[in-house]
């Protein structure tokens, strides 16, 4: 009846094993072989051992999504793509994150970004100091061979010291988790479906209206593009600081 | 299931029979915020949509952040922020029923009038919607006219039943 | 309530019947679909028409789907099993007059009159049922859906006491590997392997969560389990709760089924009473409670990751995998997510064992699989049949072949996950393997069958078109880049697209399928890439179309 079935006592030892407990793993990364800890993903691997993987989504100090599909890596032994934030390494993996297809894929999805939204650098708060840009550059993006959608997009300039320009925004959503999970306003979600995603405060209700949002700033700090911005700064002095809600997160979990 | 938790002081009127159901279905639910979106369709039934302060008590209620309570009514087609209309027709869009028609029919009714899907009239006596699929494909095509499934609908016929709804309204 | 105690249930209900001296069953289908086409008054005309006849042994069921939709209303009139077809008000006098008072079946209202020399009698004899085998739709269309006594009559339950009395956990797991049956939501990943990796995991409180989202259009097969059976979906998921060590489940529906809804809630009530649901089932240690969830229109809801965040009250996004459910699903604990099709062959696997599931079907893909047959089809409705079964079979044999006297076209397996199969493959064996070397899936079991008439690449655009409603937005490959396939098919319906647009659609197409989060958007390019290779003069057509109207210009 149990042919070929392991008996529950193997099976114990096997998964218990914590994905938390710290072991000693060896990963292979694009042909370097470097050992690293089981509770550690590809993307910290790779950024400790000085391999670049273009992120967006990702902010170190809040929770991975794998939305944004820039950190997508090839894994040996399987046909999918993985992204690299939120996959952990194992013993023995073999990782590419720079084959010809990879940085295509990651020159077309930056090339969907811009098509998406109405994204005008010229008149842009964050020329100069954008990640959008900077991606842009660094795919050596030319050309953007998509129709832009150009949808109607707001801005909301009701709160005191912050606006909220959606015609920037790239739905990265780094503002709703670093709402929700570093100051826990919950002032930041996302509303609808597919491309009619809109980032909202509240009930869709004005950001100045809101009964949440504490004035906080992290969000402005955190958002890669000219979509979230001070009233105080004017266009293209823009610098942002998102290594700040890093170290703050850090902080908070150290007993000092 | 009870939690022995009394629900705070209300926005709505508590002798509201609709807001007497909601609460008996939050407290049934233990107060638990993982329960919103069967709270959002137990209020759906009773108000037919979700008007805003029916939401913002539901999320006072259950403590939840209005944009956690927005999102997720946003994302969900199934319910609606505005009334759906006094007397409602879907047409199902789903392959079967497109392939055997649909569109001609949502194309009739929008001669007669002048309804998209998802608009409903000025006086809000009706509201023309299309669904994805309502599982009824061996009768495609398939309209839900006010609960009631027709099949292999045919658009004359349709338009008729809706004119004759119209008018017994009238006649009230 | 106790194993003997139920036990003496089951006795007194088998003698109940043996004694009720009632010759003549009535089973009246009550699934969705003859419901729409008026069966509930077809039920109230029949038990007058009995009242007033003073007939005394008969009794009347309303059951759930009895397989050929598009024939209904249908009544079946046991012990022969003879099933009239599209019964209304005007004619069941006459239909009960002839059978039941004068002994004699009334021939031109038997099922597929129009189509048979001579219908059959025994319904069970016309190739159309003949060519089936019911495993998960066993018992559907002779059980009423609202009565735990009349499952129990149908080996109801049967299959629990026999896993918690004569099985252990670990032989359970086995006979499911051994039966090789593989998921029927689509993916067809191999259960027992699935149940297997969850019962590893020692992680408590552990779920099962049965997947009601058939959100496919064209698809109806869980739907019509759910309202025919739902107590043999039930059952399956308090096997597999036993299995693997869980004592909380959760059965998903999607909202657009209320009756299915209604039905389950029934079914749950009633398993708790019998004591073969809750606390210490049938005297054992072992506990394990169903809830129901709606869904409420999100067709991406049906992917295991966004079902668990809709179950968990937020939006239903998906999230990367791994780690998969089994290891960290609903609320973190391992979680087993199985198809409705899937749980309903839990029982008959236990029941006759899973050598006997094994031997029927293909190499690669035991068993069954329930298809749904719609579009330009004359026996539209449910089949169940061997994996293995060809498509001709199923479209001509059994479906009756082309409504209209058309042409065979395509056949789109899969819903907007799959492909079209063109008539020059025809003679394909359904199974898993075979429908994915010709670019489609299995998928859920939707098929819809196409004449001349189809234009592929307007098929190509509206199952674009749905997955740029469905996409729920998070990553950018489905949310935008859906959305630019769709718009560039627009195009080439409107004979406005260039070559170059086709070259856009094919890359775009091959990016979204592979770098999308999940499965919506990995598989949303696949009947664009499927019309593609099938139907490509369709799409080069309407390119050089344009490019002939460009000519006009020196």
């Amino acid at each position: 009846m149990t042919k070929g079935f392991m008996p529950k006592e193997n099976h114990q030892i096997l998964f218990t094993k914590n994905r938390l407990k710290m072991s000693k793993v060896t990963v292979v990364i694009d042909g370097r072989k470097i050992v690293a800890d089981t509770d550690e993903t590809i993307l910290e691997v790779a950024k400790n051992n000085g391999i670049e993987i273009l992120t967006m989504c990702h902010l170190k100090g809040i929770t991975d999504v794998g939305a944004c599909r820039l950190c997508i890596v090839e894994l040996e032994g399987s046909p999918r793509l993985f992204s690299a934030c939120t996959t952990h390494v194992a013993d023995n993996m073999v990782v590419t994150t720079n084959s010809e297809r990879i940085k295509r894929y990651q020159r077309i999805t930056t090339e969907l970004f811009f098509a998406e939204r109405n994204h005008m650098c010229a008149v842009c708060v964050s020329n100069g100091a954008c990640e959008l840009q900077n991606l842009g550059y660094k795919v050596g993006m030319e050309a953007i061979r998509y129709p832009h959608l150009f949808p109607q997009c707001d801005v909301d300039t009701s709160h005191d010291f912050f606006v909220m320009d959606h015609n920037r925004c790239i739905s990265c959503t780094r503002c709703v988790r670093v709402c929700a999970e570093v100051e826990g306003a919950y002032n930041w979600d996302v509303m609808n479906r597919g491309y009619h995603i809109r980032i909202i405060s509240d009930f869709n209700t004005p950001w100045g209206e809101s009964t949440t949002c504490t004035s906080c700033g992290k969000c402005v700090q955190a958002c890669p593009t000219g979509a979230l911005w001070s009233k105080s700064i004017v266009q293209g002095q823009q610098s942002k600081h998102p290594e700040m809600i890093t170290e703050l997160v850090e902080r908070r979990s150290m007993k000092l | 299931m009870s939690t022995g938790k009394t629900l705070p002081i209300a926005d709505l009127p508590q002798d509201d029979p609709r807001v007497k159901q909601l609460n008996i279905k939050i407290k049934k639910e233990g107060f638990k915020p993982d329960a919103l979106i069967e709270i959002l369709h137990n209020a759906q039934n009773s108000y037919g949509y979700l008007p805003l302060n029916v939401l913002q008590y539901i999320s006072k209620v259950l403590k939840l952040p209005p944009s956690r309570v927005f999102g997720t009514v946003s994302f969900y087609h199934f319910f609606s922020m505005k009334s759906k209309g006094e007397h409602t027709c879907l047409v199902c869009t789903g392959t079967a029923c497109y392939v055997k028609g649909a569109q001609k029919l949502l194309d009739s009714i929008e001669n007669k009038f002048s309804l998209k899907q998802g608009q409903v009239s000025e006086d809000g006596r009706l509201g023309v919607q299309a669904a994805r699929c309502i599982g009824a494909c061996g009768l495609a095509p398939a309209v839900i006219v006010d609960n009631e499934v027709h099949a292999k609908v045919i658009a004359d016929d349709l338009i008729a039943k809706l004119t004759s709804k119209l008018e017994a309204h009238e006649q009230i | 309530m106790n194993r003997f105690d139920f036990k003496n249930i089951v006795q007194a209900e088998k003698a109940k019947e043996q004694n009720a001296h009632t010759k003549n069953k009535i089973l009246v289908c009550c699934g969705a679909g003859c419901i729409s086409s008026g069966s509930e008054d077809v039920l109230k005309k029949l038990q007058e028409e009995i009242k007033n006849r003073e007939l005394e042994d008969v009794e009347i069921i309303p059951t759930g789907c009895m397989g050929p939709c598009n024939q209904g209303p249908l009544v079946k009139f046991n012990p022969r099993n003879t099933i009239y077809q599209k019964v209304d008000c005007t004619n069941i006098g006459e239909v009960v007059k002839s059978q039941i008072v004068d002994k004699k079946p009334l021939e031109d209202m038997l099922l597929f009159a129009e189509s048979r020399e001579k219908p059959f009698v025994n319904a069970n004899e016309d190739p159309y049922y003949k060519k089936q085998m019911k495993i998960a739709l066993k018992d559907c269309g002779d059980v009423h859906p609202e009565r735990i006594e009349d499952y129990l009559l149908h080996d109801g339950y049967k299959a629990l006491d026999k896993a918690l009395f004569e099985m252990s956990p670990e032989d359970v797991i086995a006979e499911m590997k051994h039966s090789r049956l593989r998921g029927r939501g689509g993916a067809g990943y191999p259960t027992g392997l699935k149940w297997e990796t969850v019962y590893r995991y020692v992680n408590d409180p552990k779920y099962v969560i049965c997947n009601g989202d058939e959100g496919d259009p064209g698809a109806f097969m869980d739907r019509s389990v759910l309202e025919g059976n739902p107590h043999r979906v039930l059952e399956g998921m308090t096997i597999a709760a036993y299995a693997i060590g869980a004592s909380k489940g959760f059965a998903y529906i999607r909202g657009e089924y209320p009756l299915a809804i209604k039905r389950f809630e029934m079914a749950i009530r009633q398993a708790k009473k019998m004591g073969v649901l809750g606390a210490r089932i049938l005297g054992t240690d072992f506990s394990f409670d169903v809830e129901v969830r709606i869904g409420a229109g999100a067709f991406v809801c049906g992917e295991e990751t966004a079902l668990i965040a809709s179950i968990e009250g937020k939006r239903g996004t998906p999230r990367p995998r791994p780690p998969y459910p089994a290891e960290s699903g609903l609320w973190g604990k391992p979680t087993l997510i199985n198809n409705v099709e899937t749980m309903a062959s839990v029982a008959p696997i236990i029941l006759n064992g899973g050598e006997w599931y094994s031997e029927i079907g293909t190499a690669k893909s035991a068993g069954t699989k329930v298809f749904a047959l719609a579009g330009k089809i004359n026996h539209a409705g449910l089949i169940e049949v061997p994996m293995g079964t060809t498509l001709r079979e199923i479209v001509f044999d059994i479906g009756g072949g082309i409504q209209g006297g058309g042409q065979f076209k395509a056949a789109q397996t899969g819903g907007p996950s799959g492909g079209c199969i063109p008539v020059e493959h025809l003679d394909v064996k359904m199974d898993y393997e075979e429908l994915m070397k010709l670019g489609s899936i299995m998928g859920s079991g939707g098929l819809i069958v196409m004449d001349e008439t189809s234009d592929m690449v307007d098929v190509a655009r509206f199952f674009m078109e749905f997955c740029v409603d469905e996409s729920c937005g998070k990553c950018v490959p489905c949310r935008v880049g859906t959305k630019m396939m769709h718009d560039l098919l627009q195009k080439v319906c409107e004979n406005k697209a260039t070559q170059l647009d086709i070259e856009r659609l094919e890359e775009l197409a091959v990016y979204v399928k592979e770098c999308s989060l999940c499965g919506l958007g990995g598989s949303a390019p696949n009947p664009l890439l499927s019309t593609l290779r099938h139907f490509r003069h369709e799409y080069d057509e309407r390119v050089h179309a344009e490019r002939k109207s460009s000519n006009l210009i020196h």
